[in-house]
């Protein structure tokens, strides 16, 4: 369960990016953001792992609150957030299977991970990470030699690594082509479904965010504007999401 | 359309002229101050040219040679490795995106520039009466010179990693020290194996003049040589110099080549 209460974000040069957000989330439930850029939608998931620390209000996860943990307390409620990314950020020189690895580093034994030193369990997680996104085979390849789908299933398996209760997912299929999208949305939500894993996710295309979500939220100048399930989310409520028509010219639908 | 731009296009021509009139200024000072005249180079450079051709090497100073390179090259080695070890701290320190806080990185970063401001012949000069004549306060120079400059070239090359793989490691709850060891390393060891080798090969250059203030090597022969004028001796010291750096220069280059 993640709750936000009256979360305020303002950045550095004064940009109000989160206008007093208020949202519950149930556990388990599959939440997909849509809006335009610079709605709010990166900020708003950043604040659940505290990447992005709000200037007024709370985000709380299962009760804890994130906003304001500090420290190791802070390292200890990352861990058991996942988080993937538009651009995959691995490291791209080390290998797949060090790379989800990484996701073991916010709870382990600091001097041993630091030389490199992972437990069995760990080493066999990292494995199974693998399996479970459909790459076992490219393990000990380097990560910049996969496709862009196979990078995003290592990101997935970095996450997963973590044995996360939350996954945070900012614009996973952004960079990927259409089929690939699909096969990465179909994976997300699979495993969001087996584990039971709460996830919120930024999408751009409206036909993609009508068919994964449990639920769609609607944001417009840092606040939310639209709340409810893919039913309801027609053609009318997405053009007062982004603020103008849908027509050919400006597609915001997204090729299938 | 034209009266907008016009007097941005004059500002522009007046700061050219402007530049190009401190230059010509400073260049005029300089040269007044230094007595510098093109005269006096051609002279001196026939006798500069006249020099070398009397320069006979007597191959049998290779011998009194052998011993002080082999010390050159290690003083200019434990130089290296040692400020290595000891900018590495600093180098995480002194970039913005792996430093603990503000405060930190900026003490890490005046410290540096503070010991960069002073030129290691000047430090072997200082340290050598300090630590007695030879090759330890060679040693030690190198070691100061070596972390402030690496310390430099590095934290520059931190600073400009992917930020990506840092945001995802900070994401998963992992501390500082794991953030720089799973995704800062990976991505500047091939750089910085080559600012290595390339501080490396300045050592060398180094440390075959830091003899000249007793700080051990090449050097200190070269000065004995020349208070005996012994012309002979310091051309076969040339030479070997010339080709000792020019080998070290080369393993160096295709090392590095081979690793980016």
């Amino acid at each position: 369960m993640i709750e936000f209460h009256d979360v305020e974000v303002v950045y550095p040069n004064g940009f109000k990016a989160l206008k007093g957000i208020n949202l519950e989330i149930p556990r388990g439930q599959f939440v997909v953001i849509v809006g335009l850029s610079g709605a709010g939608k990166s900020t708003l998931i950043r604040t659940v792992n505290n990447l992005v620390v709000p200037v007024a209000g709370d985000v709380r996860v299962d009760g804890k609150s994130v906003t304001k943990a500090t420290g190791g307390e802070l390292r200890r409620l990352r861990s058991g957030i996942g988080m993937i990314f538009q651009t995959f950020n691995l490291v791209k020189r080390s290998t797949v299977i060090r790379n989800v690895l990484a996701g073991r580093l916010g709870d382990n034994n600091a001097l041993l991970s630091l030389l490199g030193i992972f437990a069995k369990s760990d080493v066999a997680l990292a494995h199974e990470s693998l399996q479970r996104v459909g790459i076992p085979e490219k393990a000990f390849v380097r990560a910049d030699a996969l496709s862009g789908g196979q990078q995003q299933r290592v990101g997935i398996a970095r996450a997963l690594a973590q044995r996360p209760s939350i996954m945070l997912a900012d614009e996973p299929v952004a960079s990927l082509d259409p089929p690939t999208s699909h096969s990465v949305m179909r994976d997300l939500k699979r495993i969001s479904r087996e584990d039971g894993i709460t996830t919120l996710v930024n999408l751009h295309f409206i036909d993609m965010a009508r068919e994964y979500a449990d639920r769609i939220v609607g944001m417009n100048g840092g606040e939310i504007v639209f709340d409810g399930t893919p039913d309801e989310a027609t053609d009318d409520v997405f053009e007062r999401i982004y603020g103008r028509e849908i027509d050919e010219e400006h597609d915001i639908r997204g090729a299938a | 359309m034209g009266q907008p731009d016009a007097a941005p296009a004059i500002a522009g021509r007046l700061r050219t002229i402007g530049t190009a009139a401190i230059f010509l200024a400073l260049l005029w000072v300089a040269g007044r101050q230094t007595d510098f005249s093109f005269v006096d180079l051609w002279t001196g450079a026939n006798d500069f040219f006249g020099f070398f051709l009397r320069l006979n090497p007597d191959w049998r100073a290779l011998s009194q040679i052998w011993a002080p390179l082999l010390e050159t090259l290690q003083i200019a080695y434990l130089g290296t490795v040692f400020g290595t070890l000891l900018a590495a701290p600093l180098i995480f320190l002194a970039s913005f995106n792996t430093t603990a806080n503000a405060p930190v990185m900026w003490i890490a970063r005046t410290i540096l520039t503070l010991i960069r401001s002073i030129p290691d012949l000047l430090y072997a000069a200082i340290l050598a009466p300090i630590l007695s004549i030879g090759p330890l306060p060679g040693v030690v120079a190198l070691t100061i010179f070596t972390m402030a400059v690496l310390a430099k070239l590095a934290s520059e090359t931190v600073e400009a990693v992917d930020p990506g793989p840092l945001e995802a490691l900070r994401a998963t709850g992992a501390g500082r020290n794991r953030m720089i060891v799973y995704s800062v390393l990976p991505q500047i060891g091939a750089t910085m194996t080559s600012y290595i080798l390339y501080v490396f090969e300045i050592n060398v250059r180094a440390s075959t003049v830091l003899g000249l203030v007793g700080a051990g090597g090449l050097g200190q022969l070269l000065v004995t040589y020349l208070n005996f004028f012994d012309y002979e001796g310091i051309a076969v010291l040339i030479i070997v110099i010339f080709a000792v750096v020019l080998l070290i220069d080369a393993a160096s280059v295709y090392i590095r080549t081979r690793l980016l």
